[in-house]
């Protein structure tokens, strides 16, 4: 958050809750369209499950019908909204279109992110039928967006003799499994993103969308990209960098060096932390406040979705989480890293639930 | 205006409910009264309060006082589906009942009052209620009236100049604050160890509410007490069908009207449509669409109808509602705002007519006296 806005918000009341509507936020505090200032949304993780016919789970197709309603609500319309990937559960045409159509209802150009839940049954031919590329960049108002597919894995391990493309999508859909292979973004793709950004000017931000995190957080899980060193060395010149990225399922966010990151929430279901799993390190950002406990009467507690306000190049992240607090992870242009808002203050975070 | 001074209503409510509660006595299953400190309670400004409760001077026809949605015979509600105020003007919303609104965090449907005090200015102003244009007719009146310029010297040590609402609020709030009911035949049996005090249907259904039924979630049971509120606010899909597929422009649409100075009292209450919006038209939080404040489940056998729109007819309605998940029928749309709390029950028939049966298992004998006493009275 720059000093401009916050002095801004100071004069104009108390902080723009996460949640609540971005009323003209950014074009009211800088008076008239600056070229850097923009709002987009960011849905991901929905994990589509196909039960039968057409019947598929209700818990998760409730989650994304949510985050569709919730982000119609958004006045002035965000710029475009950003899909993080893991739309479908096991990545099949039923789960796939089934996904889409869901996302029809919702307002404004969407660009979509490759999720492994998306790619391993066919390695994403169904997925790039439908909606084009994995890994592609864009321009908007003087920001550079670069779309990663971060889930690919060692050849030999994609290639070897499967019983069948659905016995491979199974063995990447599961956690803690010794059978896993990690993910990464691959030498093909690199080698893209280097030329990729070659025409690109030092000062111009950057934001990268991937769906594992570009960073090394915890192998297990997959919260891990193989080649997180080599990306982050690439996207090294630039003044500023931001990465967002799903999978996680949980609020993460982190600074290394030039790059600032931002997990988003999924709209399915939370993952615990790494740190309620002690059986191997997991190297969890130290700046991230973990969220509260999820309440198992809400199934939609600990999910949720959000709008990113795009700010002279750094991002403000404001998650919308119902039936939870609402939190804002913004970049403190002090200290040089995003922060929550609230709850970054030790002392200051949630307590667990207490009644049931 | 009325010149006449409103006897009847004071009066018979001394019979109707009885004595006042001593003050500090705190009924079974309930928690003490939670006093604000600027306002403690006194017998005179209890009764102070009383009488301002019940003064249809403060309405515009002079026909319509807090009591006329709030009636002590009906359990302080008016068992309509929405209040009719000044003229037979309808609102969009159901008079929640006064008994225990004391252990509130907040007042009204969305929580848009943060104290019975301020909740207690809204309704005389508001254009379906009162109908005034604003406080002044009523300062005029209590300051023509001997008695209550008698009463309010002795209760704030002002002279009629100093009179102001913010002292019409704290007595009524006083008032308001001794309108408690505990001791429920559930108390007896939950609280007090009276293994006789709930039939065995009711006991079954206590088990439904804690278990399958999930209502214990929101409508709170604790150790030592019981509120049936989590003070929170839940879309449970009532009122959906109105707005289906409009909610993005009622939502654009009421914000603009409230940055541009629209009272949200009085909008929620005079557009169908913007009072659906629920919590969301006071928080702005995305996530407060078509949300509403946890009414308490004590007395409910006799505020029907039930929800904030009045939707629901009865108890079997209602229990209904919930087993579909938040629907009407089984098939109807779901609201994607949906509480994540909710979803369909796959209640038996048994266990419904328990869950029902247990409900009425939270009526206060002081409150179903009243009730029956006027019931009585009128025929």
């Amino acid at each position: 958050m720059s000093m401009k806005r916050r002095d801004f918000l100071k004069t104009g009341g108390a902080l723009l809750a996460a949640g609540s509507l971005p009323l003209s936020l950014v074009e009211v505090a800088f008076g008239k369209e600056s070229p850097q200032n923009f709002t987009f949304a960011f849905i991901s993780d929905s994990h589509i499950t196909h039960i039968k016919g057409n019947e598929f789970v209700r818990n998760w197709d409730m989650g994304l019908k949510r985050a569709i309603a919730e982000a119609n609500l958004m006045t002035p319309r965000p710029d475009f909204i950003i899909y993080g990937g893991d739309i479908a559960q096991l990545g099949t045409k039923e789960e796939i279109d089934h996904g889409l159509e869901l996302m029809g209802a919702l307002r404004g150009k969407v660009h979509y992110v490759m999720g492994e839940h998306d790619y391993y049954v066919d390695l994403g031919d169904y997925w790039r039928k439908q909606l084009g590329p994995d890994y592609y960049s864009f321009d908007h108002k003087g920001v550079h967006f670069v779309v990663l597919n971060s889930i690919v894995t060692y050849d030999e391990w994609t290639h070897q003799d499967w019983d069948s493309p659905m016995a491979r999508m199974k063995e990447m859909a599961r956690l803690d499994n010794p059978n896993g292979s990690p993910f990464m973004v691959g030498p093909t793709q690199r080698e893209w993103l280097r030329k990729d950004l070659e025409k690109v000017d030092r000062d111009t931000p950057i934001v990268v969308l991937s769906h594992s995190p570009l960073q090394k957080i915890y192998k297990g899980w997959n919260f891990w990209t193989d080649d997180a060193e080599e990306v982050q060395a690439l996207l090294k010149p630039f003044n500023k960098v931001t990465v967002l990225y799903g999978h996680v399922h949980q609020i993460q966010y982190n600074q290394i060096g030039n790059i600032s990151f931002h997990a988003v929430m999924a709209t399915a279901w939370p993952w615990p932390y790494p740190s309620t799993y002690s059986q191997e390190a997991s190297h969890l950002p130290k700046l991230t406040v973990e969220m509260n406990r999820a309440d198992p009467f809400f199934e939609r507690d600990a999910t949720g979705w959000q709008f990113i306000n795009m700010d002279s190049g750094n991002i403000d992240v404001h998650y919308t989480l119902p039936d939870n607090s609402n939190r804002v992870v913004a970049f403190n242009e002090d200290k040089g890293h995003p922060e929550d808002t609230k709850y970054q203050a030790e002392g200051n975070q949630i307590p667990p639930q207490e009644h049931y | 205006m009325l010149q006449k001074l409103p006897t009847v209503g004071a009066l018979s409510l001394a019979l109707l409910c009885g004595p006042l509660p001593a003050l500090g006595d705190t009924p079974l299953g309930l928690p003490p009264v939670p006093i604000p400190a600027d306002n403690p309670q006194t017998p005179a400004k209890i009764e102070l309060g009383d009488r301002l409760f019940n003064d249809v001077r403060f309405s515009a026809d002079g026909k319509v006082s807090c009591a006329t949605c709030h009636d002590p015979s009906k359990a302080f509600t008016d068992n309509k589906p929405v209040s009719e105020g000044f003229k037979g003007l309808r609102g969009t919303r159901n008079a929640p009942t006064v008994i225990n609104a004391a252990y509130m965090e907040t007042q009204f449907w969305d929580g848009r009052e943060p104290s019975l005090e301020a909740q207690s200015l809204q309704p005389p102003i508001n254009p379906v209620e009162g109908g005034l244009e604003n406080h002044d007719p009523i300062l005029k009146t209590i300051r023509n009236d001997p008695q209550y310029v008698q009463a309010f010297r002795e209760v704030f040590q002002v002279s009629p100049d100093e009179i102001t609402m913010d002292h019409v609020a704290k007595a009524i709030a006083s008032f308001e604050r001794t309108r408690i009911a505990g001791n429920s035949p559930f108390d007896r049996w939950y609280f007090g160890g009276e293994e006789d005090a709930m039939t065995e249907a009711q006991i079954r259904g206590f088990q439904v509410f804690v278990g399958q039924g999930r209502c214990v979630s929101c409508h709170q049971v604790e150790q030592t007490q019981a509120l049936f509120t989590d003070n929170r606010f839940h879309n449970i899909g009532v009122g959906f069908k109105n707005i289906q597929g409009r909610v993005a422009g009622i939502a654009e649409q009421f914000l603009q009207a409230k940055a541009e100075g629209a009272d949200v009292d009085k909008t929620v209450l005079t557009d169908p449509d913007a009072s659906e919006l629920g919590r969301f038209a006071v928080s702005e939080d995305m996530t407060d669409v078509a949300a509403f404040k946890t009414p308490t489940l004590r007395n409910i056998e006799l505020t029907a109808p039930y929800m904030h729109d009045g939707s629901q007819e009865t108890l079997e309605d209602m229990v209904e509602f919930y087993n579909n998940g938040g629907r009407v029928n089984p098939d109807d749309p779901v609201s994607p705002f949906l509480s994540g709390g909710i979803r369909p029950l796959d209640l038996s028939d048994q266990q419904k007519e328990d869950l029902i049966a247990f409900l009425k298992a939270l009526t206060s004998p002081s409150v179903a006296a009243a009730t029956k006493s006027a019931a009585n009275n009128a025929q």
